[in-house]
C-alpha cells in the first residue's frame, strides 16, 4: 500500500489573461521530505505556492493536502487546512505596524492558541531557536536587517507548529554567509517542528543544502524531479543547464526564438 | 460596401462602437467589483471574528488625530462665512441674517462637506497607502497563511472606525465653524453676543443637526470604502500605489459631493 502524499497536485492550470502559467502540473511531496522547486524567473513557482495557499485560484485541476482536494472548499474549512500551514515569504512580509514579537506570534493569537499575556515570552522562546536576542522582540521590522528579517519571517512560520512549511525565495536578497546561516536554519527548524517542507528557489547552493527531492519547473510544467543526490546525473539537458549556470543551452534558445 | 458605408468608414465606426463597449464593459466590471467589495464589508461589520483591538486603534488614528485639521478648517470656514455673509446682506439691510446663515450653513453644509473632504485627503490617502503597500509586499498573502482574513483584520475595521468617529468630527467642525462666525461677528462686526446666540440657537432646527450627523456617517463610510477598495485592491509596486491612493482621494471627494446633494435633497427638498 502506498502512503498518500501530503500535498498531490495533479493537472494544475492557471493563467493571466492569454498567459499561461502553469500548464498542468502533477507533485507529490511526502510527508517529512523537503521538496524544492526549481527554475527560473517568471516560471511560476510563486503562483503555484499561492494556488496551494487559496491566494490564487486555479483554471483546472486538483490540489490535495492530506487526501482532501481544497478547490472549491469552503471558507471555514480552508481556514481548517491553512492552520497546518506556515509560510517563510520572500521579502519576510512582516507587518511593519507591529512589533517583533506580535509578529511571531499573530497566528497563535489569532487561533487563540496563547493568550495575549503570554504571547511575548513565546515570541522570545521561538526567536531564540532562530538565533536572536530577546530584546530583538521590542522593535519594528523597519529596525532589522535583511536577514534579521528573514529569521523573524522563519520564527513566525514555525512559531505555529505548522505540518507544512512553505519558503518562497529564501535566501534571496542575502549575503552567501547568511544566506547559509538561514539554510542551516531551514534544516534544523523543519526537523525540529517534523513538518513537511515545500520550498521554491533558484539558489543552487540553498537547493543542495535543503532539499530531499528536487523538481524543476519550465514553461508551466514539472519537467523533471528526483531525489537531490540525483540532480547532476539527471540526464535532462534543462536541468543541467539550470544547475550549471550556463548562458548556453535549451532554456536560453527558447527564449531566443520567443 | 459594409454596413451601408464605405469599407474605411465602415471600420472606423466599428471602432468607435469597440471603444464604447469595451469602456462600458469595463465599467460595470468596476461597479460590479465595488459592488461585491461593499457587500463583504457590510456583511463583515456584524460577523465574527470583531477585532476591537484594531478598531480603537483605528478610532483613535482617524478621529483623534483629525480633530486639529479638521477644527482649524472649521474655524476659518465659518469666520470667513460670516465677513461675506455681512457684506452681501447689508447690501440689502439684511446684515441681521448672518448668525442665522452661519448656523445653517455650517451645519447643514459646510461642516459634514469640509469635514468630509479633509478627512478624505488625511484618511482615505492613508488607507489606501497603507493596504497598497501590505499588497504589494506580500503582507495580505502572510494574513492568510496565518489563519486570518484579510478583508475582516483590515477593512472592516477601518470602514467601522470611519463611519463611527466621522459624526463626532462633524459636530465638532459645526461647533467650531459657529464659534469662528461668532467671533467675527462680536468682535469685528459689532455683533452683541447675547443676540447671537439668541439667534443662532433660535433658528437652529432638530432636522438641521440629524442631517449633518447622517452626511457625516454616509462621507464617513464613502471615504474609508475608497480607501480600502483602492489600496486592497492595488497591483505592481510603488507607482501602483500611488495611482491607488490619487484613485482612492479623487474617488472619495466626488462620490462625498454627489451623496451630499442626494441627501440634501432628501431632507429639505419639500
Amino acid at each position: 500500500m502506498t502512503e498518500t502524499p501530503v500535498i498531490r497536485i495533479r493537472d494544475l492550470h492557471k493563467q493571466f489573461g492569454s498567459k499561461v502559467v502553469l500548464n498542468g502540473v502533477d507533485l507529490d511531496v511526502k510527508a517529512g521530505e523537503s521538496m524544492v522547486i526549481i527554475g527560473g524567473s517568471g516560471t511560476g513557482k510563486s503562483v503555484l505556492l499561492k494556488c496551494i495557499l487559496g491566494i490564487l485560484v486555479p483554471e483546472r485541476g486538483s490540489i490535495e493536502i492530506d487526501g482532501e482536494n481544497i478547490i472549491g472548499m469552503n471558507r471555514q474549512d480552508r481556514k481548517e487546512i491553512l492552520k497546518k500551514f506556515g509560510m517563510l515569504f520572500q521579502g519576510a512580509a512582516l507587518f511593519d505596524s507591529l512589533p517583533v514579537w506580535e509578529n511571531v506570534t499573530f497566528g497563535l493569537l489569532a487561533q487563540k492558541k496563547v493568550k495575549r499575556s503570554e504571547a511575548k515570552s513565546v515570541a522570545i522562546e521561538t526567536l531564540r531557536r532562530v538565533g536572536l536576542e530577546a530584546d530583538v522582540a521590542g522593535l519594528n521590522p523597519s529596525e532589522l536587517s535583511g536577514g534579521m528579517q528573514k529569521r523573524v519571517g522563519l520564527a513566525r512560520a514555525i512559531a505555529n507548529k505548522p505540518e507544512i512549511i512553505f519558503f518562497d525565495e529564501p535566501t534571496t536578497g542575502l549575503d552567501p554567509i547568511m544566506a547559509d546561516v538561514i539554510n542551516d536554519l531551514i534544516v534544523e527548524c523543519v526537523k525540529e517542528v517534523g513538518a513537511t517542507a515545500l520550498s521554491i528557489t533558484h539558489d543552487m547552493a540553498s537547493v543542495r543544502k535543503i532539499a530531499d527531492r528536487v523538481a524543476m519547473l519550465y514553461k508551466g510544467k514539472i519537467i523533471w524531479s528526483g531525489p537531490c543526490d540525483e540532480i547532476d546525473q539527471s540526464d535532462n539537458e534543462f536541468v543541467d543547464q539550470f544547475i550549471n549556470g550556463r548562458a548556453e543551452g535549451p532554456i536560453h534558445m527558447e527564449l531566443l526564438k520567443a | 460596401m459594409l454596413l451601408g458605408l464605405p469599407v474605411n468608414r465602415a471600420f472606423e465606426h466599428m471602432n468607435f462602437l469597440g471603444i464604447i463597449g469595451r469602456v462600458t464593459l469595463q465599467f460595470l466590471a468596476a461597479a460590479g467589483r465595488l459592488g461585491l467589495f461593499t457587500a463583504h464589508a457590510i456583511i463583515g461589520i456584524f460577523s465574527p471574528p470583531f477585532y476591537f483591538r484594531d478598531l480603537g486603534k483605528q478610532m483613535l488614528a482617524i478621529g483623534y488625530y483629525s480633530l486639529p485639521v479638521v477644527g482649524l478648517t472649521a474655524l476659518f470656514t465659518g469666520a470667513a462665512l460670516a465677513l461675506n455673509i455681512y457684506v452681501g446682506g447689508s447690501r440689502f439691510n439684511a446684515e441681521s441674517v448672518l448668525p442665522t446663515i452661519v448656523v445653517i450653513g455650517m451645519v447643514r453644509e459646510l461642516g459634514p462637506v469640509l469635514a468630509g473632504l479633509i478627512v478624505a485627503g488625511r484618511v482615505s490617502a492613508a488607507m489606501a497607502a497603507e493596504l497598497g503597500t501590505m499588497r504589494v509586499t506580500e503582507q495580505i498573502d502572510a494574513l492568510v497563511t496565518l489563519s486570518t482574513d484579510p478583508f475582516k483584520y483590515l477593512v472592516t475595521p477601518r470602514i467601522v472606525a470611519t463611519t463611527i468617529m466621522m459624526p463626532f468630527l462633524v459636530i465638532v467642525a459645526d461647533t467650531i465653524g459657529v464659534f469662528g462666525g461668532f467671533v467675527i461677528a462680536t468682535d469685528k462686526l459689532g455683533f452683541n453676543p447675547g443676540i447671537y446666540v439668541e439667534k443662532t440657537v433660535e433658528f437652529l432646527e432638530k432636522i438641521d443637526v440629524i442631517a449633518s450627523l447622517t452626511k457625516a456617517a454616509v462621507f464617513g463610510f464613502i471615504l474609508s470604502l475608497m480607501g480600502c477598495y483602492h489600496g486592497y485592491n492595488s497591483k505592481g509596486g510603488a507607482q501602483g500605489v500611488g495611482v491607488a491612493t490619487t484613485n482612492a482621494v479623487v474617488s472619495a471627494c466626488i462620490l462625498i459631493l454627489l451623496s451630499d446633494y442626494f441627501i440634501t435633497e432628501m431632507f429639505f427638498s419639500s
